[in-house]
């Protein structure tokens, strides 16, 4: 499976990642080999096979609607690069989100 | 050419849960920004989402009350995306299997018509936070209480028509909602949020047109506007030979129009897949049997039960029920006045509702109490007062001047009965007024009014209107 | 002083031969002198420790102490530590303070344990020589130019340089036991669910499962039965009650089935460690283990399937490091997007990325079904390989690598041939299972070990039979020269 650098651009883009021209080039042959590399996957068989989410055949537990978190606002935010009035800041978010 | 109208609708439904879907953080709306965000909805390293069980059973209410599927398995599974306001870079929601699945809503329209709109499924997911664009030093800050927030997606098929028939669905569904006490469907604060999916297409055709979808849009009213306003743009683009690109568009309430949000780079690939930090929720029969046995009366029943007990309209009914607590408030109001089903609708509707509306109260803010509206219209029932007169006496309880019959007593507003007293009443003005009883005799039938008036006059309007009238009718043939 | 066990410690601090803080010292004073040529610790907290450790004496002057109290232990820094640095071997965590404790952190410090210090580590658990950390690489004790293994190298390093008496770790793909391995020491891995992953940094969350290294089996189950339990903020911690791990170890094996899988012992193993298994392997059979031959058919796949739902589970998992609430934030960020890609391109490694962007491509429009999907059938395919053999066998014994450990910078430019290592190791994790790595010899002066896994929540067994065999032989006592 070859990836084009364009291809490799529009990954890198998804994910939120820079790169610069060379490393798209080095990410191109990297992640082709290993794509080529997972391609032995086709080898076997698997139309009547249920997929494997989880190595254990247990469901999801639930929890009672009662409050146990406590307000940790000034712990949290003595971590956070920039706050103001309690607020996480940004770069300005011009559009509506979905 | 003929044009179709094709409405789908999305309705995000904030559960009333006290914490978070995923986390034991408080839900409660107004605190200081970030007050309520706990490890996990902050998305902080290594934390992990545990799932809250009155959020489920909320869920399966909905289900209920929308005659639909209740999913034995359902799925998370995590919507990848980069967002300010999304802690985790994903939003837990599901996919591929919602815990509900086909259900309906049977909505009155108004024209009495019942239709059945059909509802394609729901499923849970996680609220973002809110990004507060006022400018610190022009950048945006982030209030991440409202992460977490479980909310229950709930998509129509493209069953509507006309925006009428969009508002009354969502009406129905609004009431739904709030009958089962799962959202408290408050679209000012943004638990109850409605998205349209609009689309044109020839009459006749059975193919659908491209659809817009209009989002962020906080009231009925505006709901209304901007589905009409944007089919006629719809149809005046295809008219003039263009084409509708799919895109999703903001209402501005102040134009009223309708105007392309900021296009957005390509669509986003939001590469689903089963989020591995939980597990599939399998449903257990049995509960879901015990949550069915507490439903509370659904809308649709108290509508149906009001108009065989009550022998209401359908239309009076569906007002009714509009909200459990008008529809109790109706319900005492009929007890407290000796069961006059009829009388107490119309005083409910036609008088109580416009003064609430004209002062923005809710039924339970109602300066006046059932009780106190029961009793004034017993007194009617009874003859003891005109329903003109009771009007008077509505608006002094509305003022807190007393009790029904305190105010009665106080103002003197008995009407009058007595026979003798009101043929006395009569003859001074057949005396007083003998060209009005001649003409009238000779014909002018019309003059009747004016002598009821003048009767009223006299009176101070506290004369039992049906037997003025036939005492008049009997005294002027003479 | 180095050189005792986890066991023998307990006893000493019991005896009051020696106190919490003194032994704490003692290993601070060793760090110190050892660890900057070996790279194996990030952080070392000498105060939280000296702290914790005059807890300890006090609290066993009251009478309250239990068999870990005052047990010096050293933490892989990819478990949230409250108030310390947890960087998980990256620059995009080098500035961030936990503001909270792992459960497994808050389990061991519970019992009693002094925590020396936050181990180096691949960076988020991506690698399996210790080359992507950050901090640079950590050095195999047995031989400098060679690597630890990874992604716990700082852990295992540490133990076997005899800087902590135990350490714990986290294994996704074999990150314990191949560590374990190329660094002579004995390090297990539970089943999936058995120890709690709330504070552990999410790398692969199907996978990811934590757990220890000692000198011994019976260390390792002493700080099991502390380490592991239910956790409710863990929606995938399993409910099962924690057995006494240390009232089976000696049990006879008498008749014990031992599987071999035909697939694990082929060409590609190394001559010189087929050997060695194979002498270790003699050792059982004097203990009346009934060795046979087991095939485990799917055994190629798991390598591309692990480099399919890995990649995909922490190509999301990584998404939230978008330097907004914590962590790598770039200077003077233009807009939004550039926010977003500076922090995370300047924050992240190679590997990182890498296996970000496989796994962003493996989810993408279009390929789910060829390639998550298709991972996940073939994952069942490879958990029923081990239903099926544990209906003729007890545990499984394998080689945990295929050869020992290799040169620093052999293999950072060939990422296949770094995967491969893993070849024995990444079953496990697929289907959830317990594993162990014990040293069983060495090959061109360098350690070898040999894996044994079980069926699920087998720890107890795992534990009996790998103690059993050391009860035999003395690999598990050997030390580097010049530690």
């Amino acid at each position: 499976m070859s990836l084009t650098p364009d291809a490799v651009k529009k990954i890198a883009h998804l994910a939120r990642l820079s790169l610069s021209e060379d490393d798209i080039a080095l990410y191109s042959t990297q992640l082709s080999k290993i794509l080529d590399f997972i391609e032995q996957m086709n080898q076997v068989d698997t139309t009547q096979i249920e997929p494997l989410a989880h190595p254990l055949d247990i469901s999801q537990r639930l929890r009672p609607d009662v409050i146990t978190e406590p307000n940790l606002r000034n712990k949290y935010q003595t971590i956070a690069p920039q706050v103001e009035a309690g607020l996480y800041l940004v770069p300005k978010v011009i559009e509506e989100a979905s | 050419m003929e044009w179709e109208t094709v409405i789908g609708l999305e309705v995000h439904a904030q559960l009333a849960t006290k914490t978070k879907i995923f986390s034991g953080a408080s839900t409660q709306f107004g605190a200081e920004p970030n007050t309520q965000a706990c490890a996990i909805d902050l998305g902080l390293p290594g934390v992990l989402p545990v799932l809250n069980k009155e959020v489920v059973e909320m869920a399966v209410k909905f289900g209920l009350g929308a005659n639909a599927e209740i999913a034995p398995k359902s799925v998370f599974a995590r919507k990848n995306y980069f967002y300010p306001d999304l802690p985790k870079g994903y939003q837990i929601s599901q996919y591929e299997l919602p815990i509900v699945g086909k259900g309906y809503l049977d909505v009155l329209l108004d024209n009495n018509e019942t239709k059945r709109i059909n509802i394609t499924r729901a499923h849970l997911e996680e609220d973002a936070g809110k990004s507060l664009h006022e400018d610190f030093h022009g950048l945006s800050g982030i209030d991440l209480n409202r992460a977490g927030t479980p909310l229950l997606e709930i998509v129509s098929e493209p069953d509507m028509r006309s925006a009428k028939e969009a508002i009354a669905y969502l009406k129905t569904l609004h009431a739904l909602v709030r009958y089962l006490e799962i959202c408290d469907g408050n679209m000012q604060e943004g638990s109850f949020r409605c998205d349209a999916n609009v689309s044109v297409r020839p009459k006749g055709s059975d193919k659908y047109g491209t659809r817009t979808e209009l989002k962020n849009i906080n009231s009925f009213r505006f709901i209304e506007r901007a589905i009409n306003y944007e089919v006629e743009r719809q149809i005046q683009v295809l008219e003039s030979g263009g084409s509708i690109k799919q895109e999703t568009r903001l209402y501005d309430p102040d134009k009223n129009e309708t105007r392309t949000m900021r296009s957005k780079e390509e669509a986003n690939d939001y590469r689903y897949f089963p989020d591995p930090d939980l597990l599939p929720l399998i449903m257990d029969t049995n509960w879901i049997k015990q949550i069915k046995e507490k439903l509370p009366e659904l809308p649709q029943q108290k509508r149906d039960r009001f108009i065989s007990q009550y022998q209401l309209s359908a239309y009076d009914a569906n007002i009714l029920v509009s909200s459990k607590e008008l529809a109790a408030y109706y319900e005492n109001v009929v007890k407290a006045s000796g069961e006059q089903a009829k009388l107490s609708a119309n005083w409910v509707i036609s008088e109580l509702l416009g003064v609430l509306n004209k002062s923005n109260l809710d039924i339970l803010e109602s300066p006046i109490t059932s009780q106190q509206l029961g009793k004034l219209i017993s007194r009617i029932a009874d003859d003891t007062i005109s329903g003109k007169i009771a009007k008077t006496i509505f608006e002094a309880l509305w003022n807190k001047e007393g009790e029904v019959d305190e105010i009665i007593e106080k103002r003197g507003l008995k009407q009058v009965s007595d026979t003798g007293a009101i043929e006395k009443m009569i003859d001074e003005i057949i005396a007083a007024n003998p060209q009005q009883v001649a003409d009238y005799r000779a014909g002018k039938e019309k003059l009747f009014g004016y002598f009821v008036g003048q009767a009223m006059k006299v009176s101070g309007g506290k004369l039992n209107p049906q037997q003025l009238n036939e005492l008049l009718k009997k005294k002027l043939q003479g | 002083m180095q050189h005792k066990t986890v066991a023998e410690l307990s006893r000493e601090l019991t005896e009051k031969k020696i106190s919490s803080v003194e032994l704490t010292q003692f290993f601070l004073e060793r760090i110190k002198h050892f660890d900057s040529t070996l790279n194996s610790f990030i952080t070392v907290s000498e105060d939280y420790a000296l702290t914790a450790a005059k807890d300890a004496d006090a609290k066993r002057a009251q009478g309250k102490a239990s068999p870990l109290t005052g047990i010096p232990i050293a933490h892989k820094d990819i478990f949230c530590t409250d108030g310390v640095k947890t960087t998980c071997g990256s620059k995009m965590l080098d500035n961030f303070i936990a503001p909270y404790n792992a459960t497994v952190i808050q389990n061991l410090n519970d019992a009693g344990t002094v925590m020396l210090g936050k181990t180096n580590m691949d960076e988020f658990a991506m690698g399996s020589s210790n080359e992507t950390s950050y901090y640079g690489p950590v050095k195999n004790p047995w031989q400098s130019d060679y690597v630890s293994g990874g992604s716990s190298g700082g852990s295992a390093a540490s133990v076997a340089a005899l800087l902590a008496p135990a350490s714990t770790g986290t294994d996704t793909g074999g990150s314990i036991r191949q560590p374990a391995a190329l660094c002579g020491i004995t390090g297990l891995k539970p089943t999936y669910g058995r120890a709690s992953r709330y504070g552990m940094i999410a790398f692969a969350s199907s996978l990811d499962q934590a757990g220890l290294f000692a000198h011994t089996a019976e260390d390792v189950a002493l700080l099991l039965n502390a380490m592991a339990g239910f956790d409710e903020k863990d929606s995938t911690s399993v409910n099962h009650p924690v057995p006494d791990y240390t009232a089976a170890l000696n049990n006879n094996l008498k008749g014990l089935r031992i599987g071999l899988p035909k697939e694990y012992f082929n060409a590609g193993l190394n001559n010189e460690v087929a050997q060695t298994i194979q002498t270790a392997i003699r050792e059982y059979e004097k203990l009346g283990a009934v060795i046979e031959e087991i095939s485990l058919p799917n055994t190629a796949l798991s390598v591309p399937v692990y480099y399919v739902i890995a990649p995909a589970e922490c190509s999301s998992n990584l998404a939230r490091y978008d330097g907004v609430r914590y962590g790598y934030r770039c200077v003077n960020p233009a807009d939004l997007q550039d926010l977003y890609e500076r922090s995370r391109s300047e924050g992240f490694g190679t590997e990182v990325k890498r296996r970000i962007m496989i796994g962003t491509y493996v989810l993408s429009a279009g390929y789910y079904d060829a390639y998550y999907l298709k991972a996940q059938k073939i994952r069942r395919l490879i958990c029923n390989d081990f239903v099926n053999a544990f209906k003729k066998v007890d545990v499984i014994l394998s080689p945990t690598t295929p050869t020992p450990a290799f040169k620093i910078g052999e293999k950072t430019s060939d990422p296949i041939s770094m995967y491969l290592s893993d070849i024995y190791t990444i079953a496990a994790n697929l289907a959830g299972l317990p594993g162990i790595s014990i040293p069983v010899g060495f090959v061109n002066q360098l350690p070898i070990g040999m894996q044994l896994i079980t069926n699920l929540f087998g720890e107890a067994k795992l534990l009996n039979v790998a103690h059993q065999y050391q009860t035999v032989t003395d690999w598990h006592k050997q030390s580097p020269r010049g530690f």
